[in-house]
C-alpha cells in the first residue's frame, strides 16, 4: 500500500460523549487500558502500510496533538511523508473553523496535492477495528470503482438500533445503488464504517467540487449526491468492529475487551496496535488484591478487589477498595474501602476513603477528568 | 563537541556464574524485573542525571544488546551531539583485538573518547540494578578535587569478600584498596562506579596497556596502582538500593526484591523513571480462573492460573489450573496449563507443557529460603507432564530426557 496516502478526521462534536470530551477530542478518548482511540485506524494504516497519513483536528485537539507528537510511536516520524497534523486555521479566504469534513479537506487541499500517493483511504476515527486495507484497495482496483466504502453487516442487531448510522444498499455485484444517512427506518442491515478509498485526483475534485456549492458534508453531499453518477462500491469489513458516539457504546466496546475472542482481533500479534510510550513500570499486585476477569495495565498498583473491569496505566487501587465492571483511567485513585459498579472514571480522577458509586451497565455513570469525590 | 563529563557502561563480559542465562546474551541484556533489562538501569540513570553521552563497550554475544539498544530512542538519548555509541572491538592496522580487561576495552576507544574531549570519565558496569544519581556524585569529585571517585555502598561483614573493599580515611579518601580480599578490613564495596579525570585515567591506561604483566583491569589494575602512586582518590558513599546480579541467586533475589510491600528501588517514582524499549503489546488479561498475590506482571501477560509472589513478564503466558510461586518468568515464555513452577527462573521465550512440575522438591531440602534455584534456560520447549527436579539447570530441549523423569514419577508415585 504504498501507493495510498491516509486522512484521518477527528473533528465531529458527540453530544453523547461529553463527560470524556470536555478537555479533548473524541479521537483522544482513552481507551482498552492504554490507547486512545485515534491509536486503532492509525495502527491499521500504518500496519497497511501507509506512509503519509493527515490528521484533520478541530475541537480540543491539544490532548491529541500531546499524543500523537511527531509520529515516533507509529514510525512516522519520516523525512519523506510521516505524520501531518492538520488543524484548523484563519487566512483571508476562510474563517479558521471546519464548516464539515468537506470543508477541512478543503483548507487543507494543498497538502492533498502536494502529496504524491494514487489513492487516499480517508476515515473517521470513532471506530475500534484491527485490519489491513490491502485487500479493500485490491476490491478497490478489481471493480474499477470509483469510490469504495468499507461496511459492516450488523445482522447481530435489530434494525431499529441502526438509524444512527449511515446505511447503505448495493446490487449484487456491490455496487451502491442508494445511500440513507441516520435513517428512522433504516433499509438494510449494512452500515457505513466511516472509511473509504478513492483515488487523490478524484478527492480533490469532488472536495473542490461540493466546496465552490456551499456543501461541507462528506456522505451527504458527496456520497449521497454522487453514487448514481460516480461508481461506489461497498466492501464488507468480517472482523469486529465497534464505533463510539456514546458514553454507553464506548463502555460496551470497553468490556467488550474482556472477551479473549474480541482481544485476539484486536491484538493479533502481527499487527501491534501503537501508542504513546509512558515508561510505565510493570503492574504491582500487592498482598490483599484479588483481581478477576480485568484487563490491568502497567504502572498501576493494585491492593484491593478489581471485577470485570479495565484498569489503566498509573491507577492504584487502594486496600479494601471494590472495583466492578468499572472503566478506571490513567493515574485515578481509588481509595480505601470505596465502592464502584458500572463506573467510567476520567483520567486523574481521586475517590476518597469509603465512598460508593453505582451505576449501571445500561447507564454507566461517568466522572470527568481531574473531580474529587 | 566538548562534554564536560561523558559515560563508558563496560558490557561485554559474559556473566560466566549465570550459566544458562548467558548462553545466547550478554549479561547486561538479561531481562529483569517483568520488562526490563539489566542495562536499563545504567542507561536510565545516566539520562536520569544529565549525562548524554554514553558509550556502550559489548563483545560477548552482543546482538540482542545492540538490537535492544539502537540509536538510544527509549532512554531518549538519540542525540544529535552526543547520544549513544555502540563500541565493539575492531580492527586497528593489521590485527584486530578482543578486549582484554575493563581497562583494556576503555584504553582501545580513547579516541571516541578525545572526540568529546571531556573534563572527566564516568566509568559504570552494564550489570548492575540500581538508581543513582551520577550528578550528585560529579559534584563530590569536583568539590574533593579528586583524580578518582569511587562510589561505595556498605555491604555485610560476612559478604565483604566478594567485592572489591575500599579502606578510607576520615575525610574519604581511600588510603588502600582490594579486590576481592580474604580478610576484608572495612565493609565499603566498590559498586563499579567511577568517575576519572579523563587526562589523569588517560595516563594510566596507557602505562598499564605497556604492561604486559597486567589483566588490564579497573579493580585488579589501574586502581590499586593508582592509589599506591598516590593519586588524589576518595570514596562516594551510596545509600539507596544497589545489587550486583552477577549469580544466579542475586538475579533471583534482586527480582524478589521488587515484591517486597515497599521496595528500596521505587520503580514508580515518576522523576526518575526506568526507561525499556517498549514492545507495543495490549495491557495484561488476568481471567476469572485466576489468582494473583504479591507480583509483579508485566504487559502483554495473560494469567489463567495462580501466580503467588512471582515476577511475570512481558507477553507471558500462565495457563489454567497452573501454579507459579517464588519464581521468575522472562518474556514471551509459556506456562501451559495445569503446571506447577516453585523457585525458578525461566529463561525468555520457553514453553513448558501441561501438567509438568518444575522445581519439584523430590528430596527434603529444607525450608524455602535455603531451597536452590531451577533454571530453565532460553527457548527450551519442556514436553507435557516432565519433572524437573528442584535445582536442576535446563540448558537444552528436554523432550528426550521425559523418559527417565517419567519413571522418577512413577518412583515418587
Amino acid at each position: 500500500m504504498n501507493d495510498v496516502m491516509g486522512i484521518i478526521k477527528t473533528g465531529g462534536i458527540y453530544e453523547g460523549l461529553k463527560e470524556l470530551t470536555i478537555s479533548r477530542s473524541s479521537a483522544a478518548i482513552p481507551f482498552g487500558g492504554r490507547y486512545r482511540i485515534i491509536d486503532f485506524i492509525l495502527s491499521d494504516m500504518v500496519n497497511s502500510g501507509i506512509r503519509n497519513v493527515g490528521v484533520i483536528t478541530q475541537n480540543n485537539y491539544h490532548s491529541l496533538m500531546d499524543h500523537l507528537g511527531s509520529g515516533k510511536e507509529w514510525d512516522l516520524d519520516r523525512k519523506k511523508d510521516g505524520l501531518f497534523i492538520l488543524p484548523p486555521y484563519v487566512t483571508t479566504k476562510n474563517s479558521g473553523w471546519y464548516r464539515g469534513s468537506v470543508d477541512a479537506l478543503y483548507n487543507n487541499i494543498s497538502y492533498i496535492r502536494r502529496s504524491i500517493q494514487k489513492y487516499t483511504l480517508l476515515s473517521g476515527s470513532n471506530s475500534i477495528y484491527n485490519t489491513s486495507f490491502d485487500e479493500m484497495l485490491d476490491f478497490h482496483i478489481a471493480k474499477k470503482a470509483d469510490i469504495t466504502v468499507m461496511y459492516k453487516k450488523m445482522d447481530f442487531m435489530d434494525r431499529a438500533n441502526l438509524s444512527k448510522y449511515g446505511i447503505i444498499d448495493m446490487n449484487n455485484r456491490s455496487r451502491i445503488v442508494d445511500i440513507e444517512e441516520k435513517p428512522k427506518n433504516p433499509k438494510t442491515l449494512n452500515v457505513l464504517m466511516d472509511v473509504c478509498i478513492l483515488e487523490r485526483e478524484l478527492l480533490k475534485e469532488l472536495v473542490e467540487e461540493a466546496y465552490s456549492r456551499g456543501r461541507y458534508e462528506w456522505v451527504k453531499d458527496i456520497l449521497i449526491e454522487k453514487f448514481n453518477k460516480l461508481k461506489i462500491y461497498g466492501y464488507c469489513y468480517q472482523g469486529h468492529w465497534d464505533y463510539i458516539d456514546n458514553i454507553k457504546s464506548y463502555y460496551n466496546a470497553s468490556i467488550d475487551m474482556l472477551k479473549s475472542s474480541t482481544r485476539e482481533e484486536l491484538f493479533p500479534a502481527n499487527r501491534p496496535i501503537y501508542t504513546k510510550i509512558k515508561d510505565e513500570p510493570p503492574a504491582k499486585y500487592k498482598g490483599s488484591s484479588r483481581v478477576i476477569n480485568s484487563i490491568v495495565a502497567d504502572g498501576s498498583v493494585i491492593e484491593g478487589e478489581v471485577i470485570n473491569s479495565i484498569i489503566f496505566r498509573g491507577v492504584n487501587i487502594k486496600k479494601g477498595a471494590i472495583v466492578k465492571n468499572s472503566i478506571i483511567m490513567q493515574n485515578t485513585v481509588v481509595g480505601e474501602r470505596s465502592e464502584l459498579d458500572c463506573v467510567i472514571l476520567d483520567k486523574d480522577v481521586c475517590i476518597n476513603s469509603e465512598k460508593r458509586i453505582i451505576g449501571q451497565s445500561n447507564f454507566p455513570i461517568a466522572l470527568p477528568k481531574k473531580m474529587v469525590i | 563537541m566538548r562534554k564536560e563529563l561523558i559515560a563508558m557502561i563496560l558490557a561485554g563480559g559474559q556473566g560466566s556464574r549465570l550459566g544458562v542465562l548467558t548462553k545466547n546474551l550478554a549479561k547486561p541484556a538479561i531481562p529483569f524485573g517483568g520488562k526490563y533489562r539489566i542495562i536499563d538501569f545504567a542507561l536510565s540513570n545516566c539520562i536520569n542525571s544529565g549525562v548524554d553521552t554514553v558509550g556502550v563497550l559489548t563483545q560477548y554475544q552482543p546482538l540482542l544488546l545492540n538490537s535492544y539498544i539502537g540509536i538510544g530512542i527509549p532512554w531518549d538519548l538519540d542525540r544529535v551531539n552526543g547520544g549513544v555509541t555502540i563500541l565493539p572491538p575492531f580492527i586497528k592496522g593489521k590485527q584486530g583485538e578482543w578486549y582484554k580487561g575493563t581497562a583494556n576495552a576503555i584504553y582501545q576507544n580513547i579516541n571516541y573518547i578525545e572526540k568529546f574531549d571531556p573534563e572527566y570519565v564516568l566509568i559504570l558496569s552494564g550489570d548492575h540494578i540500581y538508581s543513582m544519581d551520577y550528578s550528585r556524585m560529579l559534584s563530590f569529585h569536583k568539590s574533593k578535587k579528586s583524580a578518582a571517585t569511587i562510589a561505595v555502598i556498605e555491604v555485610l561483614p560476612s559478604e565483604a569478600s566478594r567485592f572489591g573493599i575500599m579502606n578510607t580515611d576520615d575525610d574519604g579518601s581511600i588510603i588502600d584498596f582490594e579486590e576481592k580480599p580474604e580478610k576484608p578490613k572495612s565493609n565499603l564495596a566498590s559498586m563499579g562506579v567511577y568517575i576519572f579525570n579523563w587526562r589523569i585515567l588517560k595516563k594510566y591506561l596507557i602505562d598499564d596497556a605497556g604492561n604486559s604483566l597486567s589483566k588490564n583491569d579497573f579493580g585488579k589494575n589501574i586502581i590499586p596502582f593508582m592509589v599506591r602512586n598516590g593519586e588524589r582518590m576518595h570514596a562516594y558513599p551510596f545509600k539507596g538500593y544497589w545489587k550486583d546480579v552477577g549469580t544466579i541467586n542475586t538475579l533471583w533475589e534482586a527480582n524478589m526484591d521488587l515484591l517486597e510491600y515497599n521496595p528500596k528501588l521505587n520503580l514508580y517514582d515518576k522523576s526518575w523513571r526506568v526507561y525499556y524499549n517498549n514492545p507495543a503489546l495490549p495491557p495484561q488479561y488476568i481471567a476469572q480462573s485466576s489468582y494473583v498475590s504479591s507480583s509483579v506482571i508485566s504487559e502483554g501477560c495473560m494469567v489463567y492460573g495462580d501466580v503467588d509472589h512471582s515476577i511475570i513478564s512481558t507477553g507471558a503466558y500462565i495457563g489454567e489450573g497452573s501454579i507459579v510461586k517464588d519464581s521468575i518468568i522472562m518474556p514471551g515464555s509459556i506456562i501451559g496449563d495445569y503446571v506447577e513452577v516453585n523457585k525458578c527462573i525461566v529463561a525468555e521465550n520457553v514453553t513448558i507443557g501441561n501438567g509438568s512440575k518444575i522445581g519439584l522438591n523430590t528430596r527434603n531440602m529444607g525450608s524455602s529460603k535455603k531451597l536452590p534455584i531451577t533454571v530453565i534456560g532460553q527457548n527450551i520447549f519442556i514436553k507435557e507432564n516432565s519433572i524437573i527436579e528442584r535445582g536442576a539447570i535446563v540448558d537444552c530441549n528436554y523432550e528426550e530426557k521425559t523418559d527417565i523423569k517419567k519413571k522418577a514419577e512413577e518412583a515418587l508415585a
